[in-house]
């Protein structure tokens, strides 16, 4: 069996500041890879016409992945820091809440989505749920 | 209108990216707690933790989620796609109640009842926004 190793609490600031990183990065990430899909149309319909090497090639050559999926990736390393210093009740719920809101902002004024009352009225609902599923 | 509603396979796709998230979520913090704190100042012990073999299944549980999102992301909006992922949250707790018997608070029950709402508004509307079709795209249509 692992035994976990002690951990000291930081404080507000700081554990502000780590979940802050995780959304920042996390958003500009989502932001980045979804305008690279979309850039890119259907991926069932690309696989249907050149097969899954094909598929994959024509992800792997469009830039705005790799942008997308670079700041994926700190906002991962980002994460995994977190994990190391507080809790998974807090951490996962916190950021998966804020960074619905941030996406949804982001959704609406960046990628041009049609942002309705309802898909508003979700990303609330959503946040709320998984704050209060975590308590 | 076909991109508007979802076919069986787009369901599952998306059925993918919400169970593996939380599932790679917990195993990277299972892990991430049973190796010593680790300070900015060492950056070495943060990859070497990716080898462990919590943190390892974590990882390929999120290639599998990565995988499927993407694909979710080339015919849906992302404010369609996030919303759906976060059901998982939903499944994972609904597990810990039936198959591992925990107890869940109201306050948690509250959070399921939300979370299905809010899934259920975005998954009555359509999953992509709808643009004006680019001159090419016109004609291509116009001959079909």
């Amino acid at each position: 069996m692992t035994v976990p190793f002690p951990q000291a609490t930081p404080g507000v600031w700081t554990a502000a500041a780590m979940i802050a990183a995780v959304v920042l990065c996390s958003t500009t990430g989502e932001v980045l890879t979804a305008a690279a899909m979309k850039s890119l149309g259907d991926l069932d319909e690309i696989r249907a016409r050149s097969g899954l090497k094909g598929a994959i090639r024509a992800v792997l050559t469009c830039p705005l992945f790799f942008a997308g999926v670079s700041f994926l990736a700190l906002a991962f390393f980002s994460l995994l820091f977190a994990l190391n210093h507080l809790n998974l009740s807090l951490v996962a719920p916190a950021s998966a809440s804020l960074t619905l809101v941030t996406n949804a902002v982001a959704g609406k004024f960046l990628l041009k989505e049609n942002v309705d009352r309802r898909r508003w009225a979700a990303a609330v609902f959503v946040c709320v749920g998984v704050y209060l599923l975590a308590h | 209108m076909r991109r508007h509603s979802l076919t069986p396979r787009q369901y599952l796709i998306l059925a993918i990216v919400a169970v593996c998230a939380p599932l790679g979520d917990t195993c990277l913090s299972r892990g991430m707690t049973a190796v010593p704190q680790i300070s900015l100042a060492q950056p070495g012990a943060l990859i070497a933790a990716v080898f462990t073999p919590w943190i390892a299944t974590g990882i390929a549980l999120l290639i599998a989620f990565f995988a499927s999102y993407l694909t979710a992301l080339s015919w849906a909006d992302l404010t369609f796609v996030l919303p759906a992922t976060a059901f998982g949250n939903v499944i994972v707790a609904l597990l810990s109640r039936f198959w591992l018997h925990e107890h869940i608070s109201l306050a948690r029950w509250a959070g399921i009842l939300l979370i299905t709402l809010g899934v259920g508004f975005v998954a009555q509307g359509p999953s992509l926004t709808e643009r004006p079709a680019q001159p090419a795209e016109a004609e291509k249509v116009g001959v079909q």
